[in-house]
């Protein structure tokens, strides 16, 4: 969020000058920071008038459920739901808990995005041009191809930061999506359908097939994001795996390279390509604030299209209003095109278990080093899987 | 007679009245801001929460019971106790080394005792981005990014590139060399601050009784040196054990089971799974760990004192 | 021509000692001089400029960091917090140790041990508690709650340390003291306290450097940004997202030369703290 610190402090002046409520502004980083005062202060009960949660739906709900936040699905409504229309709907969803959601949140929309990230791969056009190529992998042996060439010329094919898990985690959700669909991942959730069936050990295998074509730069497992952005930004790899905030990154430290966002390569015919996107971040509200009703406001201006324009073109991210959109820079807009390609977790029915996520991308980091085989991972995943429903179903019963 | 009883007695409760005054801040201050926490951790180590509801799950023993089975958890014990190993082994050594080289007339001394204290100083970003940046992988141009590869290249060396952060059998002991580096300056000023408190009268004595070097070494500065080493000892291995930043900042969430350490798991299992009563009872199971070899480490150094 | 030997191997000795003092010297300078030299460069020349000082160089990062990192009121409130922390550990720990090194009372092995305990059981989520009760204090968001906060974060350690140096102290000064009538706390002051320079002077340095690293706790009990410390300036040059690594640099080497200027005249007093030590003795 300190990133966007200048761009906030700016429109609370405007606010200010514009309608004399002074709105103060506290940014904390890194996020571990601000996960900690969250719920420190959720303890103590000292929220902000507006707080943002970032973090995983379940927490969400949580938040919601003790009462930290309100419910803003009437103001939403309000004059024929211009509010609502006037926000893309992917970013609304975030907020947005169903009808019998499976975290017994009472259905409404209880957060108010700011602006929308989705993570794609992306593609040197340089690089490629090198290795004779004038477009993108419309597949992923087309993919494999092109990585292969670049690799005669001595290009490393693809970079991404997978040292830290959640990237990988998407990246194979990504897979998976195209792979089984998303009735058939749910399905896995619910615990109805085991990590090994021959779907998702395919999964796992787009992982070896990538190491075994030497796809993967150097040191993948262990690279944190920003020394990805470098390598990419600095022309060492050809593709990326980057979330649309990469906009901002690659233009400070490289404003001559010349590339373009892309759909990952689908391997199967089965069901489209999903990449992750939605809300990048949102705010709710305090319910237990006396200043309510100005929050609400400020939250309406703030999203609104002339500060909404403002802030994507400063910051570089994509807009959470739909009429901002038209003015940003064009390969962000390249990104927002394929916003019906997008998914979620914190718009999926269900969830998978923290500790099972986590299994499953240590597994991911296991194969890649060779370590272990899709099966032997595909195994150890199920086998934790088993344990967190059975221990899920004993509390079910004490309780 | 019983008149000066009573008063001997009044003055001995006085007497320790005074003593007792010495300690009253620090106690209060720590059982406010220590012992209240600690009481409040424990009692949530043995219930259910995820940090925000606002009734919690009194689960007893059960978070306990659950860790003891936890094989990723014995494991990350194992990786500081690896982390620890090395930092007491090498990091102590230089810094021991290092100090008796130090302490005694030698041109640019301060020079030295200034320089080897940078380490210490510098924020754990810096020193995450720059080893990141001498042990990375990968070459562009066919030329080596990372400057330890860079190095092996040029001096014909080849074999020995590596991928050092990805590769499980050197990713561990880089971080604890990082470590190590990071931390003997520590080392060096308390070993060198020991030093500098031996009576001077002592070697002299010990020269006149036609001690070598190693003989001083031995029968004068080890042993005076017992309790400072015992402390040093001590304070290496708490740091070391509690080390984590240096991960997370060169490898994020670290490679696969092979670099984590107890207090990521403890971060993993509150920040990211929100088990905070699990948490805090790997925290409680920590610090009684860390107790027990700590005064394991006195006792040793009590008896050698003793000899 | 026996001397020439000695002189030989003498020499010989101080060559090896030199070289190997230096070899360690030069891994700690280097990084440095690394983030020195990154400070003076660009986004776009940082990682492609590979000569050792840069081509171009420009002093502008460190204008940003001071400006935009607000690192003027960042700087007196680091300041401000390490000396009053430092200060009050000194005397708080010293206190303690000496009364646990040399006075005798009941209960004297019961919270040694509880401070020895204390040093080694971190506090997962001992946030969260803390917070509450800082909040109910009325001592959250103000300065004297953190500095409360970060005495109590180096005080065990600080007894720990200085109760190994208060035992090596001779009792035959002490005793000599307490014949001439002087009361305990003077004993600590005119005795005690001299005689464990070399160690405070470590207690000192220390904590210093804790206090002017820390950013956690400050950012978890402050919420004014008049209030927060340094660090915090600097981890909001490293955000989520991008990072400006000149300018992180530059701010990188602002906060670390008061803490190496800290370390300089400390360095002074420990050799005077020797001095006096050997002229008590």
């Amino acid at each position: 969020m300190t990133d966007r610190e200048e761009v906030l402090q700016e429109l609370a002046k405007r606010y200010e000058e514009q309608t004399g409520i002074k709105i103060k502004i506290d940014l904390y980083a890194p996020s571990d920071s601000y996960t900690r005062k969250v719920i420190a202060s959720a303890q103590a009960k000292v929220l902000p008038d507006i707080f943002g949660i970032l973090d995983k739906k379940e927490v969400f709900a949580a938040f919601i459920k003790n009462g930290f936040v309100s419910e803003l699905t009437s103001e939403f409504a309000k004059n024929n739901s211009e509010w609502e229309k006037s926000l893309f709907p992917k970013a609304l969803d975030i907020n947005r808990f169903e009808e019998d959601n499976v975290y017994g949140v009472k259905p409404g929309i209880y957060g108010v995005p700011l602006d929308i990230t989705n993570i794609q791969m992306l593609y040197n056009k340089k690089l490629l041009k090198k290795a004779g190529f004038d477009r993108p992998p419309k597949t992923f042996d087309e993919f494999l191809v092109m990585i292969g060439a670049l690799k005669r010329i001595g290009i490393t094919g693809f970079v991404s930061g997978w040292g830290e898990l959640w990237l990988a985690d998407c990246f194979a959700s990504n897979y998976a999506f195209n792979i089984m669909g998303e009735e058939k991942i749910m399905a896995t959730y619910r615990g109805e359908v085991p990590y090994t069936d021959p779907d998702w050990i395919k999964v796992f295998e787009v992982f070896e097939t990538l190491k075994n074509k030497g796809a993967l730069i150097d040191g993948i497992v262990t690279k944190v994001n920003k020394f990805a952005e470098q390598d990419f930004a600095l022309e060492r790899a050809a593709f990326a795996f980057n979330g649309s905030w990469c906009v901002n990154v690659y233009q400070k430290m490289n404003p001559d390279l010349d590339y373009a966002p892309m759909i990952p390569p689908p391997i199967s015919l089965d069901f489209p390509m999903k990449i992750w996107g939605a809300a990048g971040s949102s705010f709710v509200v305090n319910n237990s604030t006396p200043n309510k009703n100005k929050a609400i406001a400020f939250l309406k201006w703030l999203t609104a299209e002339e500060q909404q324009t403002f802030l994507s073109g400063e910051t570089k991210n994509l807009p959470a209003n739909r009429k901002a959109l038209l003015s940003i820079p064009k390969v962000l807009s390249d990104f927002a095109k394929v916003s019906d390609q997008t998914t979620h977790p914190t718009i999926w029915k269900y969830n998978e278990a923290v500790l099972v996520t986590d299994k499953f991308d240590k597994g991911i980091q296991s194969i890649i080093i060779g370590d272990k085989t899709p099966r032997q991972v595909a195994q150890e995943v199920q086998d934790l899987k088993q344990k967190v429903i059975e221990k899920e179903n004993r509390r079910k019963k004490i309780q | 007679m019983s008149n000066a009883l009573v008063k001997q007695k009044s003055s001995l409760f006085h007497d320790n009245l005074t003593s007792f005054l010495f300690i009253v801040p620090a106690v209060m201050i720590f059982s406010v801001f220590y012992i209240y926490p600690f009481c409040d951790i424990f009692k949530l180590s043995l219930h259910e929460w995820n940090g925000i509801d606002l009734q919690k799950q009194f689960v007893g023993f059960d978070n306990f019971f659950e860790l003891i089975n936890d094989n990723d958890w014995w494991g990350s014990l194992w990786h500081a106790g690896f982390i620890t190993l090395v930092a007491l082994t090498f990091q102590n050594l230089l810094a021991f080394a290092l100090a008796f080289a130090c302490d005694r007339e030698l041109k640019m001394k301060n020079f030295y005792r200034v320089v080897f204290f940078i380490p210490p100083v510098l924020s754990e970003v810096v020193v995450g981005l720059i080893w990141t940046w001498i042990l990375y992988s990968g070459t562009q141009s066919a030329e080596h990014i990372g400057l330890l590869n860079y190095f092996l290249d040029k001096i014909h060396l080849q074999h020995l590139i590596n991928n050092w952060l990805s590769n499980p059998k050197t990713a561990l002991p880089c971080i604890a060399i990082v470590h190590s580096w990071k931390g003997f300056g520590w080392g060096f000023i308390m070993f060198l601050a020991g030093l500098q408190t031996i009576d001077r009268q002592l070697y002299e004595a010990a020269k006149v009784d036609g001690a070598g070097y190693w003989g001083m070494l031995t029968n004068v500065t080890l042993p005076m040196m017992t309790p400072v080493i015992c402390v040093v000892v001590i304070l290496t291995i708490l740091g070391s054990m509690q080390a984590f930043v240096l991960i997370i900042s060169m490898m994020g969430n670290g490679l696969a089971d092979y670099t984590s350490v107890p207090v990521t798991q403890i971060l993993d299992a509150m920040v990211g799974s929100k088990r905070f009563g699990y948490a805090c009872a790997q925290g409680v199971s920590f610090g009684l760990i860390l107790i027990m070899i700590s005064f394991s480490v006195k006792i040793v150094s009590d008896k050698l004192k003793k000899i | 021509m026996k001397t020439n030997k000695y002189r030989m191997l003498q020499l010989l000795g101080s060559v090896i000692i030199h070289a190997f003092l230096m070899v360690a010297a030069i891994t700690c300078l280097f990084p440095l001089f690394w983030m020195f030299r990154s400070s003076l460069m660009s986004l776009d020349t940082i990682f492609t400029d590979k000569s050792i000082i840069p081509a171009v160089i420009n002093f502008n990062n460190y204008v940003t960091a001071w400006i935009e990192g607000g690192f003027g009121i960042y700087l007196w409130n680091s300041i401000l917090y390490t000396v009053v922390v430092v200060t009050g550990i000194v005397i708080i720990s010293s206190l303690a140790a000496f009364a646990f090194s040399r006075l005798e009372f009941p209960g004297k092995n019961f919270f040694f041990i509880m401070f020895l305990a204390a040093m080694m059981i971190p506090l997962p989520g001992g946030f969260v508690p803390l917070y509450v009760l800082m909040t109910k204090l009325g001592l959250a968001n103000t300065r004297i709650g953190y500095i409360l906060c970060m005495i109590n974060v180096g005080l065990s350690m600080s007894i720990i340390l200085l109760k190994t140096f208060f035992d090596k102290m001779p009792t035959d000064l002490e005793d000599a003291a307490r014949i001439d009538g002087c009361s305990k706390l003077r004993i600590w002051w005119h005795v005690g306290l001299p005689l464990t320079k070399p160690a405070i002077v470590v207690i000192i340095i220390f904590n210093s450097l804790n206090v002017w690293n820390e950013y956690i706790l400050a950012q978890l009990l402050l919420n004014e940004n008049s209030l927060m410390p340094l660090q915090t300036g600097l981890m909001k040059f490293q955000g989520s997202h991008s990072v400006d690594y000149p300018v992180l640099m530059a701010g990188l080497t602002i906060a670390a030369v008061p803490i190496i200027f800290v370390f300089l005249a400390m360095q002074k007093h420990s050799l005077k703290g020797i001095i006096t030590g050997a002229t008590v003795g």
